[in-house]
C-alpha cells in the first residue's frame, strides 16, 4: 500500500517517466540509456545545487545565492590555477570557502533573525560582485587535471558512458540522502522545517542545525561550482546566472513543501532529470526555442504548486475531521 | 524618535556631499537646445523605471507580500510595445503608439492580476507565487521578441523615455503623476490604512470587514501596472526591446530601493516618499561609481553591504546584541532577570 506521504514523489517519478516515454515515441534514437544518463551528465552540477537546496527549503529557509557561489567558485578556480596552484589545493580550498560563506549568512539569519530571503540575496550580489572584482573577463583553464577529468568517460556496459561528474554528483545524493534520512542533523532539519518554535522547545539545537543547513547548501553550491568548472572549463562572472531558479524549481517539482518540513532528496534528482528531459525534448525537436524551456519549466512549477496546496489543504481538512 | 526619511535623506545627502567634494561639476546643469543636461538630470532620468518599480514594490511589500516578477513584467511590456510598433506600417503614427503603449500596460495588468489571484485566490506564498512568472517571464519575452533585440525608429514612442516637457525629461513627469496618484490613494483615502491592516494581520483585518483579497490582489495589479510604465520608459529609452537581459534584477533593486526607504520587510507599514529616496540613492550610488572610475562591477559588492547594514539595522535582535553589552555592563542583575525570563 502506498503510503499517502510518498504522494508527491510518485507524482513526481510518474510524470518523469511519461514525458520520458512520450518523447521515446516521438523522436527516433530518443530512447536509450545514453540520452538517459547524459541527463545527468549535463545536469551534475545542477543536482548537487538542488541537493543543497532542499535541505534549506525542508527547513523552511531558501537560498538565492547558489547560482553566484558557482559563478564564484569557478572565478577563484581559473585565478588560481591561472596563477599555478595545484588543483589538489584549488579544490578543497574553494569548497571551504563555499561553505563558510553559507555559514556566515546562516548565522546572520539564525542569530539577527533577518529573513532568509534578504540575507541570501545580499550573499547573492555579493558573491556576484566578487566575481568581477577578480576579472570581468572569461578566464580559461589548461590545468592538466581539470582538463582530464573533463574528458574522463567511465565505460559502463552497454556501450553508455558517464562523466566523473556524473559519479561526483551520485555519490552526493548517496551522501544526502544518508544524511537527511539517517542522522539527526537531517531529523532535525525536518523538525526545523515543521516549526521552529516547536524545535526551540524540545530542545533541539536549532541554531547548529539551521547554521548547519546554510553551510552544507554553500558547500554544494561550490561543489557544484566545481563541477561546473569542469564543464566549462573557464571562470567567468557571468556563469550560471539564474542558476537558482533552476534549483528552486527541481527541489519543487521534487515534491518538497516550500513551506518546509516536507519533501525528499531523492525527489529532488527527478526533480532535475525532469528538467533535463525538457530541455532534451526541446533540442530534440529543433523547431522549438531554447526560450520555451523557461516556460514550461514555469508552467511545471505552477502546476506543482498548485498541486502541493490542494495537497496539504486536503491533509489539513482530514486532521480537523480525525 | 526621529523622522522616519531622516536615515535615508542622510545617506542620499552624504553621497551628494562625496560627489560635491570629488568632482564640482556633478552639479553643474547647462541649457542646451532647449533642455536641461547634467548628472542631476541624468540620475532622475536613468532613475525613473527603477523609481516606479519600487514605488509599486512598495504596497506590494506593506500587505506583507512581495514581487519578484517584476523584472520579467519590465521585459515583456517593452517586448510587447516594441513588437506591436515594429508590425506597423508607419511607426511614427500616433495611433500607433498608443496602441502598442495601451496593448502593453493592459498585458501588464494581466499579469498582475495573475500574480494577485496566485497569492490571494490561491494562497501561495507571495515570493513562490511571483517566483513562477520571474521564470516563465523571461521565456515570455523572448517568445514575444523571438529571441532577437528588436529595434524600433518612432520619435512618439521615444518621447515617453528619452523625450523632454518643460525642459525636464519627460520620464520624470510620469513618476511625480504615479507617485502623486499613489500617495493620494493611499494617504487621503482608507485604501493606505487597508493595506497596512492586511500587512500587519490578515485575518483579523479581514474580522474587521476588510476585504484583504481584493486589497492583496489590487496591490499586485498596481505593481504590474507600475513595473509595465517602467518597461515602456527602458525600451524606449534605448528604442529596442531585449527579452533577455531588459530589466535585470530590477527586482532586487526595487526591494532594495523599498527596503533603503525604511519599509519593513515584514509589512504593515509603507513610507512611498522613503522608497522614492531609496531608489535616488541607489541611482546616484551607481553613478558616483561610474564618476569616480571605481570598475562599475563592485556596485553589486557595495549593494550586497548595503542590503546588509539596512536589515541588520532593521533587526531588533541585532540591535539588542548592540545594547545589550553595554546595559549589562551598567545593571549586572539585569543579565540575571533576562536569563530567567
Amino acid at each position: 500500500m502506498l503510503k499517502r506521504q510518498h504522494m508527491p514523489i510518485v507524482v513526481t517519478v510518474a510524470l518523469f517517466i511519461l514525458i520520458f516515454i512520450a518523447g521515446s515515441f516521438r523522436y527516433t534514437g530518443f530512447f536509450s540509456a545514453q540520452v538517459l544518463l547524459n541527463l545527468l551528465i549535463d545536469n551534475a552540477f545542477l543536482l548537487i545545487v538542488a541537493i543543497g537546496m532542499t535541505f534549506v527549503i525542508v527547513s523552511g529557509g531558501i537560498d538565492l545565492s547558489v547560482g553566484s557561489v558557482i559563478a564564484l567558485t569557478t572565478m577563484i578556480s581559473a585565478t588560481l590555477l591561472q596563477d599555478g596552484w595545484p588543483a589538489g589545493v584549488v579544490i578543497p580550498l574553494v569548497l571551504f570557502i563555499g561553505a563558510v560563506f553559507g555559514a556566515g549568512m546562516g548565522a546572520i539569519i539564525h542569530y539577527f533573525k533577518i529573513q532568509p530571503f534578504i540575507v541570501t540575496l545580499a550573499g547573492m550580489f555579493l558573491a556576484r560582485g566578487l566575481c568581477y572584482v577578480i576579472s570581468t573577463n572569461t578566464i580559461t583553464i589548461t590545468d592538466p587535471f581539470y582538463t582530464s577529468v573533463a574528458q574522463t568517460k567511465v565505460s559502463l556496459p552497454g556501450g553508455t558512458f558517464i562523466s566523473i561528474s556524473v559519479l561526483i554528483a551520485l555519490l552526493v545524493f548517496a551522501a544526502a540522502f544518508y544524511l537527511a534520512h539517517y542522522t539527526r542533523f537531517g531529523r532535525n532539519t525536518y523538525a526545523l522545517g515543521g516549526s521552529e518554535q516547536s524545535a526551540v522547545l524540545m530542545g533541539l539545537p536549532v541554531a547548529r542545525t539551521k547554521v548547519g543547513v546554510y553551510m552544507f547548501s554553500g558547500f554544494c553550491s561550490a561543489l557544484g561550482g566545481v563541477v561546473f568548472t569542469f564543464y566549462m572549463l573557464s571562470g567567468y562572472g557571468l556563469h550560471a546566472i539564474g542558476m537558482e531558479l533552476d534549483a528552486i524549481a527541481a527541489v519543487v517539482i521534487g515534491g518538497t513543501l516550500l513551506t518546509g518540513g516536507f519533501g525528499y532528496v531523492a525527489g529532488t534528482l527527478f526533480g532535475v532529470l525532469i528538467q533535463g528531459v525538457i530541455q532534451t525534448i526541446i533540442s530534440f525537436e529543433g523547431t522549438l526555442s531554447s526560450w520555451w524551456t523557461r516556460i514550461v519549466i514555469g508552467l511545471l512549477l505552477f502546476l506543482f504548486i498548485v498541486l502541493q496546496k490542494l495537497f496539504s489543504s486536503r491533509q489539513l481538512l482530514q486532521k480537523r475531521r480525525a | 524618535m526621529k523622522h522616519h526619511l531622516f536615515w535615508p535623506l542622510t545617506v542620499l545627502a552624504l553621497l551628494l556631499l562625496f560627489n560635491l567634494l570629488y568632482d564640482p561639476s556633478f552639479f553643474s546643469i547647462k541649457i542646451r537646445d532647449g533642455h536641461l543636461y547634467g548628472t542631476l538630470i541624468d540620475i532622475l532620468n536613468f532613475g525613473a523605471p527603477l523609481m516606479l518599480v519600487a514605488i509599486g514594490m512598495t504596497l506590494v511589500i506593506a500587505t506583507k507580500g512581495i514581487d519578484l516578477s517584476v523584472g520579467s513584467i519590465v521585459a515583456i511590456t517593452g517586448a510587447m510595445a516594441c513588437l506591436t510598433i515594429s508590425k506597423g506600417a508607419d511607426q511614427n503614427a500616433l495611433g500607433l503608439v498608443l496602441t502598442a503603449v495601451g496593448l502593453s500596460l493592459a498585458l501588464s495588468l494581466a499579469l498582475g492580476l495573475w500574480n494577485g489571484f496566485l497569492v490571494a485566490g490561491v494562497g501561495i506564498q507571495p515570493i513562490i507565487a511571483t517566483l513562477i512568472l520571474m521564470v516563465a517571464g523571461r521565456g515570455i519575452a523572448q517568445l514575444i521578441t523571438s529571441g532577437q533585440i528588436i529595434t524600433v525608429t518612432s520619435d512618439r514612442y521615444e518621447y515617453i523615455g528619452a523625450g523632454a516637457l518643460f525642459t525636464l525629461p519627460f520620464s520624470i513627469f510620469i513618476v511625480a503623476a504615479v507617485f502623486a496618484a499613489a500617495s493620494l490613494l493611499t494617504r487621503k483615502t482608507a485604501i493606505g490604512m487597508f493595506i497596512e491592516a492586511v500587512g500587519n494581520k490578515p485575518v483579523a483585518s479581514r474580522l474587521a470587514g476588510i476585504r484583504s483579497r481584493s486589497v492583496v490582489i489590487a496591490v499586485y495589479l498596481f505593481c504590474g501596472l507600475c513595473a509595465g510604465i517602467a518597461g515602456l520608459i527602458l525600451s524606449s529609452n534605448v528604442s529596442s526591446a531585449d527579452g533577455n537581459n531588459a530589466g535585470l534584477w530590477y527586482e532586487l533593486d526595487a526591494i532594495l530601493a523599498v527596503v533603503i526607504g525604511g519599509t519593513s520587510l515584514n509589512g504593515g507599514r509603507f513610507y512611498l516618499a522613503g522608497t522614492v529616496i531609496g531608489a535616488l540613492i541607489i541611482q546616484t550610488l551607481t553613478t558616483t561609481i561610474y564618476m569616480t572610475g571605481v570598475p562599475p562591477e563592485i556596485t553589486l559588492v557595495v549593494k550586497a553591504f548595503v542590503v546588509l547594514v539596512v536589515c541588520l539595522i532593521q533587526s531588533e535582535s541585532f540591535r539588542k546584541t548592540l545594547t545589550h553589552r553595554w546595559k549589562t555592563r551598567r545593571y549586572p542583575a539585569e543579565k540575571e532577570l533576562t536569563r530567567h525570563a
